[in-house]
């Protein structure tokens, strides 16, 4: 079992004041700054503890989301046992919906419910989402911010690592994009795969995006304020959504339409096998992108009509 | 959350145990059922385990399950170890017509308790009732095939 999060920030907290857990911090206060506390406290929130997943709670708490999956999003969700039975898998999926993606609704409660609350499984989330107000609690779900090493710390654990490579950028493409997969480019999955050697399974879903009308990424207003330098944040979307109608940053969520959300898993991709030791990784992304935009075109062909499905 | 329902079949109570207490029948007649495999050495009788997960709104659910009463060509119950807590029985009787009622019982909790759970329970309950319904519809008709074909004499030229 790994060290936890906590324990390894502690001490390395405890390292930076000469070991004594006593001693003030750099700021040479006698104690510890508000600003030091709350950089302490977002940066306990973004190290990944993989034991502040807490099944039992996810058991007592699933009703909540099978309920939104179930009549808000008539969420359906296909092939769940493409995903291998057992050991590490990276799972990994477009994104859609804004803020509210719920996509993740959908798929966190039907792979809770098909293997169980005790089978470890985690999902990468922007460090945004885990220093806000609902981040203790996507915590306890298994949700850890999106870096390398907690990844591959939940993937030496045997765990299910769900990652949205689009992330941010993704999840608030235009409208008219919706059946579009966009990653960005952003190949760091396939290099945490090859890392852990694991299998990839691609997750298709579509509907997120007809929770909204979404205009615009907002990536040049990001720049501009300088929110990609100091929060990460390469948006500040722009969408029409209830309650607020023009909404700016989507910081404070919205009320998502009740799209009818559909997910297919892929058949699993062991990346070694198919590609050989030294694999090509433009290739990789090439492939897997394609053949989930291939299976993104089929869903959005068996839909009839927006939002209804 | 308690689902019941009955359904009285043209068969002798024997071959209706035979059908419900083989496990290679249930994908078979069971609506809605997604996963079914025998979990563990024991295939059938008191103590066999089966993991079974059923198609409910958004998701599948279930988890393992265990026989905890069996009373032969009377009772047949189970209990879940693991996943949603369920309990299931199968109960035959004769009737004095000579057909056998199928008594289905299903009881079933969501966990954590509070207003979502009791929603999802009775939400759950529309979908499961609609299940079973066609469910023993399906037995009937199994059964009673099965029956008359074996009151039917093999004609032998």
């Amino acid at each position: 079992m790994p060290e936890s999060g906590a324990a390894t920030a502690e001490r390395e907290r405890q390292s930076q004041n000469g070991g004594d857990p006593e001693r003030p911090g750099a700021g040479g206060f006698g104690r510890p700054s508000l600003l030091r506390r709350f950089f302490d406290e977002v940066q306990s929130r973004l190290t990944a503890d993989l034991d502040d997943r807490d099944p039992d709670f996810i058991r007592e708490n699933l009703s909540l989301s099978w309920l939104m999956a179930t009549i808000w999003f008539r969420g359906e969700v296909r092939n769940m046992e493409r995903i291998p039975e057992q050991g590490p898998v990276l799972l990994v999926g477009n994104h859609s919906g804004g803020n509210i993606t719920p996509d993740t609704i959908v798929f966190t409660v039907a792979f809770n419910t098909f293997f169980g609350v005790e089978r470890p499984f985690y999902q990468l989330a922007h460090n945004l989402v885990l220093t806000s107000p609902v981040g203790p609690y996507l915590r306890k779900f298994g949700t850890v911010a999106a870096s390398h090493d907690n990844a591959r710390k939940a993937l030496d654990c045997d765990a299910a690592v769900l990652v949205y490579p689009g992330g941010d950028w993704e999840v608030n493409r235009p409208t008219w994009e919706a059946n579009r997969i966009d990653f960005a480019g952003r190949k760091g999955f396939i290099k945490l795969a090859l890392d852990a050697g694991v299998p990839i399974v691609p997750i298709v879903s579509v509907g997120g995006q007809e929770t909204a009308v979404f205009l615009s990424h907002g990536d040049r207003l990001a720049r501009l304020l300088r929110l990609d330098k100091l929060l990460r944040l390469k948006t500040l979307p722009v969408n029409l959504s209830l309650p607020w109608i023009v909404n700016i940053g989507d910081f404070l969520g919205h009320l998502p339409l009740p799209a009818k959300i559909t997910v297919q898993v892929m058949e699993p991709i062991d990346l070694q096998e198919r590609y050989g030791q030294a694999p090509d990784i433009d290739r990789i992304y090439d492939d897997v992108t394609s053949s989930m935009q291939d299976q993104l075109s089929e869903l959005a062909a068996e839909r009839r009509l927006p939002v209804v499905g | 959350m308690r689902i019941e329902q009955k359904v009285n079949v043209n068969a002798p109570r024997h071959l209706i145990w035979e059908y419900v207490t083989e496990p290679a029948n249930y994908p078979v007649f069971i609506d809605g059922l997604t996963r079914w495999e025998v979990a563990g050495d024991r295939h059938t009788g008191l103590g066999a385990r089966y993991r079974m997960l059923i198609r409910v709104g958004a998701a599948d659910v279930g988890g393992l399950i265990e026989i905890v009463e069996w009373q032969p060509e009377g009772d047949m119950a189970w209990s879940s170890v693991t996943g949603v807590d369920q309990r299931g029985r199968w109960r035959l009787r004769e009737l004095p017509d000579g057909r056998t009622r199928v008594t289905f019982r299903f009881a079933y909790g969501v966990a954590g308790g509070g207003i979502p759970a009791l929603i999802a329970e009775r939400v759950a309950a529309i979908s499961l009732n609609r299940r079973f319904h066609v469910s023993l519809l399906n037995l009937k008709r199994a059964v009673e095939e099965q029956a008359g074909s074996e009151a039917t004499p093999a004609i032998s030229r």
